[in-house]
């Protein structure tokens, strides 16, 4: 900073000692001083913009660091990383105390407002004397919500706390960590969404841990398996649900039997919406039944499949129906027709598929086949409605469609058989002219040779 | 008696009788290697086969980035025999380089570039330079996706030139990428510009062969036979051009040319891309040369030599002049011969590798 400022000073004074020596003859007495005056004038301002550039001074940071303790170096380690200093804030904007004092009695004397580390019970409130002060975020970031204390009281892991002075429960340090804490949108922050699992697992995968609360373990190794997992982790798609997405972050509650749908239909808008409508709503909650989860289960939700409709072994809707009652019947319809459209959508694909082999031009059909495969991921939407008569209304149009891919692909086979067929009367046709113009020369050349003897 | 009026009144006006007697007296020598002299015709039907379905393709093309692919989609799918069209149009293109070829070596081997035909050499080395120009161009014209990557990669190695790369490049592209501005470009090249070029010279070439008559090699210049150009000669080349029909009409309906996918700009470029087989020597000799050679860029080097060969091409008939000088004709039928085993070699070589 120094050797910089010095630098800046000689450039600005060689320049203007350039700049009098080159006006010389030009400028008056009169405007050289006011030269030189306002060159001092641009000093001043440089100096003290250096001055005031320079970082804050911080004792917490220079004794804490050096310490051999890690567990008292980690946070002054830690804190370089963080977001909170790089909004310009330092420890004793969280812990008070003076970090200009040069002594560690001087920095941490309570009478300047020392408040050391907090007790887990406090740290919300710790947390929130900024994080709920909705004019003092505004300063920082103004689109950042600040009912994250009062939301986490509604939680499991702040009721605990503060009814029941638990202080095993998860905080606001547990998942965001301390003195390292980065924006969530960070992909090296613990709550970033493929960090978030992992971040809750540190405790909910623990059985030892769980067991005082009396709640399974198992969730982080069962939602590895799930189709959102795969989304999330494989195809790294951000947007696919992790923990805090149906349990909710800082008021994080496992969802109850009422309101599971409501959370899978944030995302699955239209299944939940065609299951309000259907038959399947009102036994169940007569049944008390979780809505969706009933068949596509909690944490281990996975990629669904046409077995699992049906009245055949392994379907789900023989749980709850059995041969004679009307749902049974109209899960087998349902299973029939999607299955009649899987079996025409495969038989068109397969007649297309030998068609392009063959060398014929299809992209055509095999574009506007993709109409019965959207009629298709329709139907097994609609399957939610538990109506066969919806089902019907998509699967009808889906078959025509792929009707006409197969009409399509036999024009295309029937095509190249014209055309070979063409060829060969064509070839013959060839040959013959050939031969015909063959034989002449041969007879124009005899000729020629019994006029003259040679064909020269 | 009317025909033999109508005859007279064109004879007349159009001196008929004076060609016909011209065309009774032209003869062509008869000898060993006479089945050469058939290659330059059959390059010029060919031509003449892409110039008749060229236009019908045009009643139907439409040359933007919009509507290419669809435009010839439209034709294979649903003109009646527009696939016939189009198939034929792609396989007479690729045997016409290839006739094209033979009978520039064929001209090289028999030394039918001796005086006075310095300049049909000439004009045909140009000729050849058109013809590739075409095969480029069309390439890019039904914008699928392996045409315009190979559009973008061709027109990359152009760009490498010292100097003037970059400029030929955004002259080619009409900007920085290919895009639908490098497809209106190369449309006009290839219906206007190469079409116009080539009847000139096509021109100057044909009647500098009917003037200097064909050549002889210099092995049979005292034994050798003569056949009558009308009907004995151009009856034969009948026979070549009707054979010719049934290969293209063969390729067409069994192996018809395929159209591909669509060309999108932000699609990552297939795998294993290669431009058409007549580009492929040079862009595998491109591939294997290094990177730096005397501390050069090496592919700036390697196009820099394919220039150099290219001029030397235009310049051969100049160098190599004198029937007597025994040395030359050695060093140039070894040239030759490296020539044609370097192009057939890498073309075979990049034909198979990934």
């Amino acid at each position: 900073m120094a050797l910089c400022l010095r630098g800046s000073l000689c450039l600005c004074g060689e320049m203007i000692s350039r700049t009098l020596h080159h006006r010389d003859t030009e400028i008056s007495p009169r405007h050289r001083r006011s030269l030189i005056n306002l060159g001092l004038s641009l000093f001043l301002v440089l100096i003290v913009f250096s001055l005031a550039s320079a970082q804050k001074k911080s004792s917490c940071i220079e004794c804490h660091i050096r310490l051999d303790d890690p567990r008292l170096s980690a946070p002054a380690k830690l804190f370089d990383n963080d977001i909170h200093k790089s909004r310009g804030l330092s420890c004793n904007d969280c812990h008070g105390g003076d970090p200009n004092a040069d002594t560690k009695e001087a920095a941490k004397d309570p009478s300047k407002g020392y408040l050391g580390k907090p007790k887990t019970l406090d740290i919300p409130a710790y947390c929130g004397k900024c994080h709920s002060d909705a004019n003092l975020m505004k300063r920082f970031n103004p689109s950042l919500r600040v009912d994250q204390e009062r939301e986490y009281y509604t939680s499991v892991h702040g009721k605990l706390l503060k009814e029941k002075n638990e202080t095993r429960v998860a905080t606001c340090i547990s998942c965001h960590s301390v003195h390292g804490i980065r924006t969530p949108t960070d992909p090296l922050s613990s709550v970033y969404p493929s960090n978030v699992a992992t971040t809750c697992a540190k405790f909910h995968a623990s059985a030892d841990y769980m067991k005082p609360f009396g709640i399974p373990s198992d969730q982080f190794d069962k939602y590895q398996t799930s189709v959102h997992a795969k989304a999330l982790y494989d195809k790294q798609d951000l947007s696919a649900p992790t923990c805090n997405d149906c349990h909710g972050n800082h008021g994080a509650t496992p969802p109850g039997i009422a309101s599971v749908a409501n959370v899978c239909g944030q995302c699955h808008g239209r299944q939940a919406e065609l299951f309000q409508t259907s038959p399947h709503k009102k036994a169940f909650d007569e049944k008390q039944l979780a809505e969706c989860i009933t068949c596509h289960s909690n944490h281990a939700i996975l990629k669904p499949n046409d077995q699992m409709i049906g009245t055949q072994q392994g379907a789900l809707c023989i749980n709850c129906h059995s041969s004679g009652d009307k749902g049974f019947a109209a899960a087998g319809m349902m299973r029939s027709r999607i299955d009649e459209l899987i079996a025409s959508i495969d038989k068109s694909t397969a007649i297309l598929k030998d068609a392009e082999e063959k060398g014929m031009e299809v992209s055509k059909p095999k574009f506007e086949l993709k109409g019965a495969t959207d009629a298709l991921t329709h139907a097994r939407v609609l399957i939610h409605s538990s109506s066969t008569a919806e089902v019907d209304k998509v699967v009808g149009p889906g078959l025509d469609v792929a009707s006409k891919g197969y009409q399509a692909g036999l024009a295309a086979l029937g095509e190249r058989r014209f055309r070979r067929e063409g060829l060969i009367v064509s070839l013959v046709f060839i040959l013959f002219l050939a031969l015909l113009v063959y034989f002449k020369i041969r007879q124009i050349e005899s000729r020629q040779t019994s006029n003259t003897g040679s064909t020269s | 008696m009317r025909i033999a009026s109508i005859t007279n009144w064109l004879d007349e006006r159009l001196s008929i009788s004076t060609l016909a007697a011209v065309a009774q007296k032209k003869e062509v020598p008869r000898h060993r290697h006479s089945i050469w002299y058939y290659f330059g015709g059959m390059t010029l039907f060919l031509f003449a086969v892409q110039v008749v379905t060229g236009i019908l393709l045009l009643l139907y093309y439409r040359p933007s980035a919009e509507n290419a692919f669809e435009s010839v989609q439209f034709i294979i799918t649903e003109v009646k025999f527009g696939w016939l069209i189009r198939s034929i149009h792609s396989w007479s293109a690729n045997l016409m380089i290839a006739t094209l070829f033979i009978h520039m070596f064929s001209v090289f081997f028999l030394r039918a570039y001796y005086p006075p035909r310095e300049i049909t050499w000439v004009s045909g080395a140009f000729l050849l330079i058109i013809v590739i120009c075409f095969g480029f161009s069309g390439y890019l014209l039904p914008w699928n996706k392996l045409a315009f990557f190979a559009t973008k990669v061709g027109t990359e190695i152009a760009g490498v030139v010292p100097i003037v790369g970059r400029p030929i490049l955004r002259f080619l592209r009409g900007g920085d990428d290919v895009t639908g501005a490098t497809l209106t470009r190369f449309f006009g090249f290839h219906v206007a510009v190469l079409p116009a070029t080539a009847t000139v010279f096509i021109a100057i070439h044909v009647a500098l062969v009917q003037l200097h008559g064909m050549h002889v090699p210099q092995k049979y210049e005292h034994n050798y036979q003569r056949m009558k150009f009308f009907p004995n000669f151009i009856m034969r080349d009948l026979i070549g051009w009707i054979l010719a029909i049934g290969v293209l009409a063969a390729l067409a309906a069994l192996f018809p040319w395929e159209l591909g996918e669509k060309a999108d700009a932000f699609a990552p470029a297939p795998a294993g891309i290669k431009p058409e087989w007549y580009f492929l020597f040079m862009f595998q000799t491109l591939k294997w040369i290094p990177a730096k050679i005397l501390g050069l860029d090496g592919e700036v080097l390697g196009i820099m030599a394919f220039n150099v060969i290219a001029l030397l091409l235009f310049i051969v008939p100049f160098i190599d002049r004198d029937p007597e000088n025994r040395r030359r004709h050695l060093i140039f039928n070894i040239c030759g011969v490296f020539a044609l085993l370097f192009i057939v070699v890498m073309t075979i070589v990049g034909y198979v590798t990934k």
